[in-house]
């Protein structure tokens, strides 16, 4: 019996440390300061491509929420022809609100959606960015699926995108 | 002397009526839609249409809309609203409700007929009902034409759907590579159809927008294959006219042989 109870203790710690060391894809965007007249936030759409240039997974989109502002979701035009056209916002967990200038971290748990339906293979985390009065900026980061070793990858914007780091654990 | 120069002004002015009406038909046809892509339904674009060989210039002469007709995703007719003819161009306002493409055309077919009386030279265009009260029965050196010219573009809500050509008869476009999903540096095939069936071995001429600011108007000619299919390769994204046209004896008017068909499309190429 208490060999049982050992057994079982053993097990639930077993799946619970598992959960949390689960591998994980994490990003962190940088949306920069830029010395503009007119400042507006920019739209961002964060998405994992394919190898046919589809998405293969949305992980964020950014524009403004608030009034209805969705008119303009065709200037992110990589991600619109790519599969944001077929989409219907706001999607919970996806769409959001615009970010101020700074660092923006996002973490994605390789169990659970949007990376459980991802096939082994070779993709690429795709960030861009498009400002009302400014300029449209795409910065892609190609990375191997399933996650096997820890791995930091970086790029960078020239204008509308600041660094963009690419970590993936095991 | 200085009625020698009048008469002059006027024997030039008489050759100028002459030539104007030639130069006009001859200018590009084209509609310029305000947007080609849209996030969603509800949302309104504006049309230009305009004669000019400047694209997309209005400098030349407004279209006529008499022959306009749009169809919506669902293939029912879309009503333009706020039409207006100007001097240099008429324009018209789309409201679109649905989701999809909408398909604009002029799609014209016309009689036109040179003929001659007391040796001066006479000219009619109409439709073909109207050609038995349009030219005199005993008109001398009679010349009679049918022009069958169809002018288009596209506008997509959301995703693109089909683009249907059911007309069966003059220049239709059916495109394999969707209008409203064309980029730069990529390879898009168009088919064409003349009477419902591949226009083969025509030559097709593609020109960028901007003309006015070009020393050259760096013109594609594409041959159409036997499958009525050209493929070109966008240069860089903008505004693309494109046209093709023939002249044959297939006219469908009872008594006229002569047949001119044209198409003429304005389709937007975006950045990758």
């Amino acid at each position: 019996m208490i060999r049982m109870t050992r057994y079982a203790l053993a097990l639930v710690f077993t799946i619970i440390g598992g959960t949390a060391e689960a591998a994980d894809l994490s990003l962190s965007v940088e949306i920069p300061q830029l010395p503009v007249a007119e400042y507006h936030r920019p739209y961002v759409a964060i998405w994992i491509e394919g190898p046919d240039q589809a998405i293969a997974a949305n992980l964020a989109v950014w524009y403004q929420v608030r009034g209805d502002h969705t008119k303009w979701l065709p200037d992110l035009r990589q991600w619109w022809r790519r599969g944001g056209r077929d989409l219907k916002v706001p999607v919970d967990g996806l769409t959001g609100a615009t970010r101020p200038v700074g660092q923006h971290l996002l973490k994605f748990d390789a169990t659970q959606a949007p990376l459980t339906g991802l096939k082994p293979g070779q993709y690429a985390v795709v960030v861009e960015a498009v400002r009302e009065v400014g300029g449209r900026e795409a910065v892609r980061i190609p990375f191997e699926w399933p996650i096997k070793a820890a791995k930091r990858q970086t790029a960078s914007g020239s204008k509308e995108l600041g660094a963009v780091a690419l970590s993936l654990n095991p | 002397m200085k009625s020698n120069v009048v008469s002059r002004l006027v024997n030039l002015t008489a050759c100028l009526m002459v030539l104007v009406p030639a130069t006009s038909e001859a200018a590009r046809a084209w509609l310029l839609p305000s947007q080609t892509i849209l996030a969603r339904s509800g949302g309104w674009v504006t049309v230009d249409a305009a004669m000019a060989d400047d694209l997309f210039s209005f400098n030349q002469g407004a279209m006529q809309l008499d022959a306009l007709s749009v169809t919506g995703p669902d293939g029912q007719p879309v009503a333009p609203q706020n039409p207006a003819k100007g001097k240099t161009r008429s324009s018209f306002d789309l409201e679109l409700r649905q989701a999809g493409t909408y398909r604009i055309a002029v799609a014209e077919n016309m009689v036109m007929a040179r003929w001659e009386e007391d040796g001066k030279p006479k000219r009619w265009r109409g439709t073909a009902a109207e050609m038995a009260t349009g030219i005199p029965a005993n008109a001398a050196k009679l010349e009679v034409e049918q022009m069958q010219r169809r002018v288009e573009t596209f506008v997509t809500v959301g995703t693109p759907t089909a683009v249907k050509a059911d007309a069966g008869t003059g220049f239709e476009l059916k495109p394999v590579q969707h209008p409203n999903d064309l980029y730069a540096l990529e390879t898009a095939k168009f088919r064409f159809l003349l009477d419902g069936k591949p226009a083969t071995d025509l030559e097709v001429e593609i020109i960028a927008g901007g003309t006015r600011y070009r020393d050259a108007p760096d013109e594609m000619r594409l041959k159409t294959n036997k499958d009525g299919e050209i493929a070109v390769t966008w240069p860089a994204a903008g505004m693309y006219w494109l046209e093709v046209s023939l002249q044959d004896e297939k006219a469908t008017v009872p008594g006229v042989k002569k047949r001119h068909a044209s198409y003429a499309g304005t389709f937007e190429v975006l950045t990758q």
